[in-house]
């Protein structure tokens, strides 16, 4: 293995972790504040048909972005007015919401463009470009460091940076400020929250909200910002279960949510590169084996097999004002 | 300690809070009707009722967590809406509600200053909080380590971070709901010097608790509320306990238990070397021995959360444990947790959650009066179907025998109240006859007027000759029921004492940890 292949292997790494790691900081500010969202697969996916929609009639990748948040705050504020005013079950209220993002983006996109279900091919502005850095060309050549800045830094999409930058944000965020103190009480112990006179409801609100935002530049980044360069039916493809997967094996942190992310990004990565693995001549490994790598991984996470994750004490139930 | 009562207090400031006509419906429940209140300024003034009596209720309407249906709230003389925490908080009021409400994760800094925040940034709160922090110490005796993460802290040391909570929003009127109930005796006295420092400073201390002990010993006047309406105003120096209780229940109330002495027989349950270790691998028993007799009652005492679940558990065949236990001489299994077993080797178990473990609170009462024993052949009839007639008939009896209020058997056992749920626990447990008679927190919850009516069936069954082992964490009815107690401390038993030749502070001291090492039985030092 050359160090170019590395180098290639880590590049797409990262393009395939961005989305999971958008959605992954989107569950975290939802769960951080006690609202469990099963539902971020489906507001990625009506996040990535919005946007892909939007940005094939207006041809701006930006309005696409715009209408892509749009949607799934919209959706995020569903969940809330049910799990959160409404106190209903937050599992019930997130599946609600992936069958209804399933269904409505094939008949809408039908209906629409008549491509069954698929939106038409994005071409120039209508998607996120790759964005030379600053010096790529002329560092090209220094040994080392040339090709780490040329190939796996530089060009990218301003996405996959607004991926990596959210990373540290939402730490100061959650860690730094008066917001976040409040938003991480109410998660642990909305009792005490609503004693110390800060409004419960509204600070979950501000959570979800947050949470839709980020998972609608998620799934922009689907279909505005890889090579489908579009929308394609059941696009999002369990990404938001394994953000949410990716969620628990980062107990719920920020920065522990990078690396996680990063590590189901590699093992897509590899799957995608190594089609039949042939292991020292004993088998081979089929290609399906490989792609369901990030599957399996998720699986593992989730059976606890990466020690004990505690979630937000209060997460999932609804807060009743009560002794 | 001798409290030096209200001195140079201004008899002509405005009263701390004046509470006039509060009234407040829960559905059918009229929890305060038309109540009007008079704290001093200055003063340590107790709130004393039954459960459901309305202290709380009225305490939560003052602290705007509920919104009152009619009344007025003046505060320091002025006419104040408090329609919700904020504002109370902005009228210099602060609360320690009974379960705390705290952010166990965070630290002790972070939960003082939330809510309470100066600005977008956190750093500047927190700077300023651990000065003051630094300062409330000192003046008020009320020591916590700042960045200690409150889940690692005692009880007593989390209610000081309510109170330093309260404290940091400049409260001047202090509200504590029931503080006592999770406090070793010593951890209580040390509360109640810091409630002292803070009326000598001139804050004002509302006292909410059913511990008439507590009333007399630490307030300056004392509310008392029954069915939600507020029936007197006393100086505390001007009543007494009794006239209190009987204020509280409407007529007289025996305070304490008649009993003759016990006439132990022989050795009906003997526990030795007994161990439990939870799901995580935690040693929650660490090898407990004692025996009980028949015809007594052992109790055992602790602060809870050392132990007695886990023994009454394994015990009531709720979960398994390792070491030995034997029923009049024969060893019984309890590496498995089967519950039918340990009925049928003749021990009744009142557990200490009855909502939880003792009646299914959707059912009947007719159902949870036979719960647990509904196989016995007097309520079978042929092919595994219930013979309704006898259950109808025996859920009938009971009730009247036990007082069951309201004497209906179809209503579900959610719509009792706390005493009469207990009463249909111990109706079922009791009638069994058992040899021998495991109960947790009897009166946990339990009105004044059930508990003195439990406490007699309890003691009717030892003088029957049953062997009773009794865990409770209120210390007076230890004692006042209890011919033996064993103290228990972090899964051990700390020190065993024949009742009436010990005392509270031995017993507290037991509680707190200290151990008859070495014979002493004076600890070298106070624990904190």
């Amino acid at each position: 293995m050359t160090f170019e292949v590395i180098l290639q292997l880590f590049d797409s790494s990262l393009r395939l972790a961005t989305p999971f790691l958008l959605a992954c900081l989107a569950g975290l500010f939802s769960e951080r504040a006690g609202i469990f969202d099963i539902g971020l697969e489906g507001k990625m996916l009506a996040g990535a048909f919005c946007a892909a929609a939007m940005a094939a009639i207006s041809g701006s990748a930006w309005i696409g972005l715009m209408a892509g948040m749009g949607i799934s705050v919209l959706l995020s504020a569903l969940h809330g007015l049910a799990s959160i005013t409404l106190r209903g079950n937050q599992l019930i209220s997130g599946v609600a919401i992936n069958f209804l993002a399933s269904g409505l983006t094939v008949l809408v996109g039908q209906n629409l463009f008549r491509l069954g279900g698929q939106t038409p091919q994005l071409k120039g502005n209508a998607r996120f470009s790759e964005i030379t850095l600053p010096f790529a060309d002329t560092l090209r050549d220094v040994p080392l460091i040339g090709p780490v800045y040329h190939d796996l830094i530089s060009g990218h999409n301003i996405l996959v940076y607004i991926g990596l930058a959210a990373v540290p944000l939402t730490w100061w965020v959650l860690f730094r400020t008066r917001f976040g103190l409040r938003l991480r009480a109410v998660g642990e112990n909305p009792g005490a929250v609503d004693t110390a006179g800060v409004s419960v409801v509204r600070l979950r609100y501000e959570a979800v909200i947050l949470c839709g935002i980020l998972c609608g530049i998620a799934g922009a980044y689907l279909s505005l910002g890889t090579s489908a360069a579009g929308f394609v039916r059941e696009m999002s493809a369990g990404k938001g279960f394994i953000a949410l997967a990716a969620l628990i094996f980062a107990k719920w942190q920020p920065l522990n949510a990078l690396y996680a992310c990063l590590l189901f990004g590699f093992l897509e990565a590899i799957g995608t590169k190594y089609q039949n693995v042939d292991v020292w001549g004993l088998f081979i490994l089929p290609v399906q084996f490989m792609q369901a790598l990030p599957y399996i991984l998720t699986v593992v996470i989730l059976a606890g097999f990466v020690g004990k994750a505690i979630p937000p004490k209060a997460g999932g139930q609804p807060y009743v004002k009560e002794e | 300690m001798n409290g030096d009562n209200g001195t140079g207090r201004p008899e002509t400031a405005a009263p701390a809070i004046e509470l006039r006509g509060i009234s407040k419906r829960f559905g059918p429940v009229r929890a305060n009707r038309d109540v009007c209140l008079t704290v001093e300024a200055g003063e340590i003034h107790g709130i004393v009722g039954e459960n459901g009596a309305g202290k709380s209720t009225l305490m939560e309407i003052l602290y705007g967590f509920y919104a009152a249906d009619a009344g007025q709230i003046v505060v320091n003389g002025v006419e104040t809406e408090i329609p919700d925490s904020q504002a109370a908080i902005a009228a210099g009021i602060g609360m320690v509600h009974q379960h705390f409400k705290l952010v166990e994760t965070f630290t002790v800094l972070e939960n003082v200053v939330l809510g309470a925040e100066d600005g977008v940034l956190l750093r500047p709160s927190l700077d300023r909080a651990r000065a003051l922090l630094g300062n409330l110490a000192q003046e008020y005796e009320l020591e916590v380590d700042p960045d200690a993460v409150v889940e690692t802290l005692s009880v007593g040391l989390q209610q000081r971070v309510e109170i330093l909570k309260a404290l940091y929003r400049n409260a001047d009127i202090l509200i504590l709901d029931e503080p006592t109930g999770v406090l070793t005796p010593s951890e209580a006295d040390h509360l109640f010097r810091i409630l002292r420092n803070l009326r000598n400073q001139g804050k004002t201390v509302l006292l909410i608790t059913h511990k008439l002990r507590e009333i007399m010993d630490v307030t300056d006047s004392v509310s008392v509320m029954r069915r939600g309406e507020m029936k007197a105003t006393l100086r505390t120096e001007a009543t007494s306990p009794e006239e209190l209780a009987e204020l509280m229940v409407g007529r007289k109330v025996l305070l304490s238990v008649e009993k003759r002495p016990s006439t132990p027989g022989e050795i009906r349950l003997d526990v030795e070397n007994l161990s439990v270790t939870d799901k995580t691998g935690v040693a929650r028993l660490k090898g407990i021995s004692f025996s009980v007799r028949s015809g007594e009652i052992l109790g055992v005492a602790g602060v809870s959360g050392n132990g007695q679940s886990e023994l009454l558990a394994v015990l009531g065949g709720i979960s398994p444990g390792t070491g030995q236990i034997r029923v009049r001489g024969q060893t019984i299994d309890i590496s498995r947790a089967d519950g039918q077993a340990r009925r049928s080797d003749g021990i009744a178990h009142v557990p200490e959650d009855r909502q939880r473990l003792g009646l299914v609170m959707a059912f009947a009462q007719w159902e949870n009066a036979v719960f647990g024993y509904h196989a016995a052949p007097a309520y079978c009839r042929q092919l595994g179907l219930t013979n309704r007639r006898t259950i109808f008939e025996t859920a009938d009896t009971w009730i009247q025998k036990y007082d069951v209020r309201p004497a209906n058997k179809n209503l579900a056992a959610s719509r009792f109240s706390g005493g009469n749920q207990q009463k249909i626990v111990i109706s079922r447990e009791f009638e069994r006859n058992p040899d021998i008679l495991i109960v947790g927190q009897p009166t946990r919850g339990v009105d004044i007027g059930a508990i003195e009516f439990i406490h007699r069936q309890i003691i009717a069954l030892r003088d029957a000759g049953k062997a009773i082992l009794l865990v409770s964490v209120e210390l007076d009815e230890i004692l006042s029921l209890s011919d033996r107690v064993a103290v228990m401390f972090d899964g051990r038993i700390s020190g065993e004492r024949i009742t009436a030749d010990t005392d509270e502070r031995e017993l507290g001291l037991l509680m707190a940890g200290m151990t008859d090492k070495g014979g002493s039985r004076t600890p070298e030092v106070l624990p904190e």
